[in-house]
C-alpha cells in the first residue's frame, strides 16, 4: 500500500545534484494581460524603450556575474540588436497591431522554430527567447516580474527558468529549482551545475501551492508538505551525501583500484555526450559503453555520417587517448525507432533486434560503420555489436564494416578497422564464447539475466528472480572472464551490477577486472573494490 | 581545445575578387559542436564590426543569409565539419572575410577584441 503522502512524491530529471529544503515559491508567467493600442509613433518608442530597458537590464545581470553567465546572456544581448528579428516586428506595429502584441507574435515564430529543432541543445535554446519575450512584455505592459520576495533558500518552482532569472535570485542561503519542464542541456542547467544549485526539471504537474518543499536533485526527486519522518530522512541523506561527497573527491583523485596485484579499470557508460558533464566522469579510465540509440531517436530521420562523425570525435576528443567504446546501434527490444525496427513483433525483446536489425538493414548500418571507421583515426576507439547470437553474425559485420574502411580509403578519406568486440548477453554467445573472433568482449548483464533466467527485467513482481548475483549468470560471467585472461583478450561488463557496490566482490570473485558503469557510480564501487583488494592483499 | 588539429591552413580557401568586386571565402567549421550559441554570437559581433554587407551560408545549400544577424545564423544549425561560405560586398569587404574565416579556422578563440 502507497504510503499517505505518496501523492505529493514528484519524480522528474535531474539537472543538477545536489540537495535543498526550503519553502516552495512558484514563479509564475507574465500577466497575459495587453495593453490598449497607442498611434503608431506611441507604440514604436514604447517597443524601443521597452527593448532598451531589457537590454539594459540583461547587461546589468551580466556585469555582476561575470564568467560562463555572461557568455550565455550575451546570446540574448546580441538578439535585441538582430535587425531580422527586430525590424519585421516594427513593420506589424507600422501596420496596426499594439506593441506588445507585436512583439510576441515575432517571437511566437522564432520560439516555435527552436522548440521544433531536431536536438535537445536547439530546442533548449527556446527558453532564453521566452525569457526576452516576456521581460520585454513586463516592461511594456508595467508587470514587475521581480524577484525581490523570494526568501533565502527558497525552492523555485517554474514552467521552465531562463538563465537572466536565475541569476537574479540569492543563492547565497541554498535554494535549489524544480522545473515542470526544462532540459538539463539548457543554459540554467550549466548554470545550476557551476554554481552547485540543485535542480530537478521535467517534473509535469505540481500543486499550484505547497509549504514546503524537500529538493534531492540527485535523485530528481520533489517531497511536498513533507512529514516529520520524510524530513529525518531527507537529512539523514543529505548528510550521507556530504560525506560521501568529501570520500568521493579523495578516493577518485587517489591511486587505481587493485585487487591483488591488479590493477581494476573503471571505465564509464554514457548515453549522450552531456553524460560527460557528470563530475566525476573525468577520473574514469575510459569510456566502456557508449550507446549510440540517441542518434537514432530524431523524428527527422536517420543521422547522416556527418552527424554521427561529429558525435563520435567529440566523444574521443574527451577521452584524449583514453580508450572509447562505441556499441553500434542497438535498436530493437524496449527501444523501438520509427522507420528502422520491426513493427508489430509479438515478443521484442527475442526479435529482430541490434546486430540482427542491422545486418537486415545493411544501408542504414553502413553509415555508421563509414562514421566510425572515420572516428577510428581520430582516437583509442573500440567498436562493439550488440545482440550477437552466432559467430556468422559477428563475422558478417566485420566483413561489412572492411568493406567500408576499403571504399572511405579508396576515396582518399582517412579511415580505420577498429578494434572490433562484442557484447555477450544471449546466453547462446555466452556458453560458446570460444567460437567467436572477437578481439574484446563486454558482458550486458541485464539482457544477460534477463534472457538466463527467462524473466521480464521490467517486471517488478520477478524482482526476487532476477537478482544479478545468482549463480547461474556468475557462472556464465566467469566463463566469459576465463575464456578472455586464456586468449590475452579483454572482458568488460557494462550492465547495472557494474555500478552496484554490493555486487562488486562476486565480479571480483569471477576474475572480472575492467568494469564500465553510470559517472555516478565510480566511487562507490572503486571503495567496495578498494576494500575486496585490501582483504586480499598478500 | 582543439590544439592538436594543426590544419588550418589546409581548410581555409583563398579569397579571390571576382570581377563584380564580391569577396569570396569559405572555411571548416571545426567547433565540436557545430553552429551553437557561443560560436554564432562571437560570428556576428564580428561581423557587425564591419560595414560592407556579408552573406553566408553552409556548402551545398541554396539559401545564403545574413552574417549580421543572430537569428538567421543560428537558423543554418551548421554542423561540424560543414564548409561554411561566405560573400561580402562593400569598402572593408576582404578585411571582413579574412576576419570571419580566419575566427571559424581559429575555432572561435576567447578574448578577441
Amino acid at each position: 500500500m502507497a504510503s499517505p503522502s505518496a501523492r505529493f512524491i514528484f519524480e522528474g530529471r535531474t539537472a543538477s545534484p545536489g540537495f535543498a529544503r526550503g519553502p516552495l515559491v512558484r514563479i509564475d508567467q507574465a500577466p497575459r494581460t495587453s495593453r490598449p493600442p497607442g498611434t503608431r509613433y506611441e507604440e514604436e518608442s514604447a517597443l524601443r524603450a521597452a527593448l532598451d530597458e531589457t537590454a539594459d537590464q540583461i547587461a546589468t545581470l551580466a556585469g555582476a556575474a561575470g564568467g560562463d553567465a555572461a557568455a550565455i546572456l550575451e546570446f540574448q544581448l546580441v538578439l535585441l540588436e538582430d535587425a531580422s528579428l527586430i525590424e519585421p516586428i516594427f513593420a506589424t506595429i507600422a501596420a496596426g497591431t499594439a506593441a506588445d502584441a507585436a512583439w510576441s507574435q515575432g517571437l511566437a515564430e522564432q520560439i516555435a522554430e527552436y522548440q521544433a529543432a531536431p536536438d535537445e541543445y536547439q530546442r533548449a535554446r527556446a527558453s532564453d527567447l521566452i525569457d526576452l519575450r516576456d521581460r520585454v512584455r513586463a516592461a511594456l505592459i508595467g508587470g514587475t516580474g521581480s524577484c525581490d520576495q523570494i526568501p533565502a533558500g527558497a525552492v523555485i518552482c517554474a514552467e521552465d527558468l531562463p538563465p537572466s532569472r536565475f541569476l537574479e535570485i540569492d543563492w547565497s542561503e541554498g535554494g535549489g529549482v524544480a522545473l515542470l519542464q526544462g532540459s538539463p542541456t539548457s543554459h540554467v542547467a550549466m548554470l545550476a551545475r557551476s554554481r552547485g544549485v540543485p535542480m530537478i526539471v521535467q517534473l509535469g504537474t505540481l500543486p499550484r501551492s505547497a509549504g514546503t518543499a524537500l529538493l534531492d536533485g540527485g535523485e530528481a526527486r520533489l517531497e511536498l508538505d513533507p512529514t516529520d519522518a520524510q524530513v529525518a530522512a531527507f537529512e539523514t541523506r543529505r548528510v550521507a551525501h556530504v560525506r560521501a561527497s568529501a570520500l568521493t573527491a579523495s578516493l577518485l583523485t587517489g591511486p587505481p583500484a587493485t585487487c591483488g596485484s591488479e590493477t581494476v579499470g573503471l571505465h564509464i557508460n554514457i548515453q549522450r555526450i552531456a553524460d560527460l558533464d557528470h563530475p566525476d566522469a573525468r577520473y574514469a579510465d575510459g569510456i566502456g559503453l557508449m550507446r549510440t540509440e540517441f542518434l537514432f531517436a530524431d523524428p527527422a530521420g536517420m543521422p547522416d555520417e556527418t552527424t554521427q562523425l561529429s558525435v563520435y570525435e567529440a566523444v574521443l576528443h574527451w577521452a584524449s587517448g583514453r580508450p572509447v567504446t562505441i556499441r553500434t546501434v542497438d535498436a530493437g527490444g524496449d527501444k523501438p525507432i520509427p522507420g528502422f525496427t520491426e513493427d508489430g513483433e509479438a515478443n521484442p525483446f527475442l526479435g529482430v533486434r541490434g546486430l540482427r536489425l542491422c545486418l537486415k538493414r545493411p544501408e542504414i548500418f553502413s553509415v555508421q560503420l563509414r562514421a566510425l571507421a572515420r572516428a577510428a583515426v581520430q582516437g583509442k576507439l573500440k567498436v562493439m555489436f550488440p545482440m550477437v547470437t552466432l559467430p556468422a553474425e559477428f563475422i558478417a559485420a566485420r566483413e561489412l564494416f572492411s568493406g567500408v574502411v576499403a571504399e572511405l580509403r579508396s576515396a582518399g578519406t582517412a579511415a580505420a578497422l577498429p578494434e572490433l568486440g562484442m557484447m555477450v548477453e544471449v546466453p547462446a554467445a555466452a556458453l560458446t564464447i570460444d567460437a567467436f573472433p572477437a578481439a574484446f568482449f563486454s558482458i550486458g548483464s541485464n539482457d544477460l539475466a534477463q534472457y538466463v533466467m527467462a524473466c521480464d527485467r521490467s517486471n517488478g513482481a520477478l524482482g526476487a528472480l532476477i537478482d544479478p548475483l545468482n549463480p547461474a549468470l556468475l557462472e556464465l560471467i566467469r566463463r566469459t572472464v576465463e575464456h578472455g585472461r586464456r586468449q590475452g583478450l579483454g572482458v568488460s561488463l557494462c550492465g547495472d551490477m557494474a555500478g552496484e557496490p554490493r555486487c562488486a566482490a562476486a565480479l571480483l570473485r569471477c576474475g572480472l577486472r575492467e568494469f564500465s558503469m553510470n559517472p555516478a557510480s565510480l566511487a562507490r564501487v572503486k571503495q567496495s573494490i578498494t576494500a575486496f583488494g585490501r582483504e586480499r592483499a598478500p | 581545445m582543439t590544439k592538436s588539429r594543426s590544419v588550418i591552413n589546409d581548410r581555409v580557401a583563398p579569397n579571390p575578387v571576382n570581377a563584380e568586386g564580391v569577396i569570396k571565402g569559405s572555411v571548416q567549421l571545426i567547433h565540436a559542436v557545430g553552429m551553437h550559441a557561443r560560436p554564432a554570437v562571437k560570428l556576428v559581433k564580428l561581423a557587425k564590426r564591419f560595414q560592407c554587407q556579408i552573406a553566408m551560408r553552409v556548402a551545398g545549400r541554396v539559401d545564403w543569409v545574413d552574417a549580421k544577424s543572430l537569428t538567421k545564423v543560428m537558423a543554418t544549425r551548421a554542423a561540424r565539419d560543414s564548409i561554411i561560405e561566405f560573400e561580402a560586398s562593400g569598402a572593408d569587404a576582404s578585411a571582413a572575410v579574412a576576419a570571419l574565416v580566419t575566427l571559424i579556422a581559429q575555432d572561435f578563440p576567447d578574448g578577441g577584441h
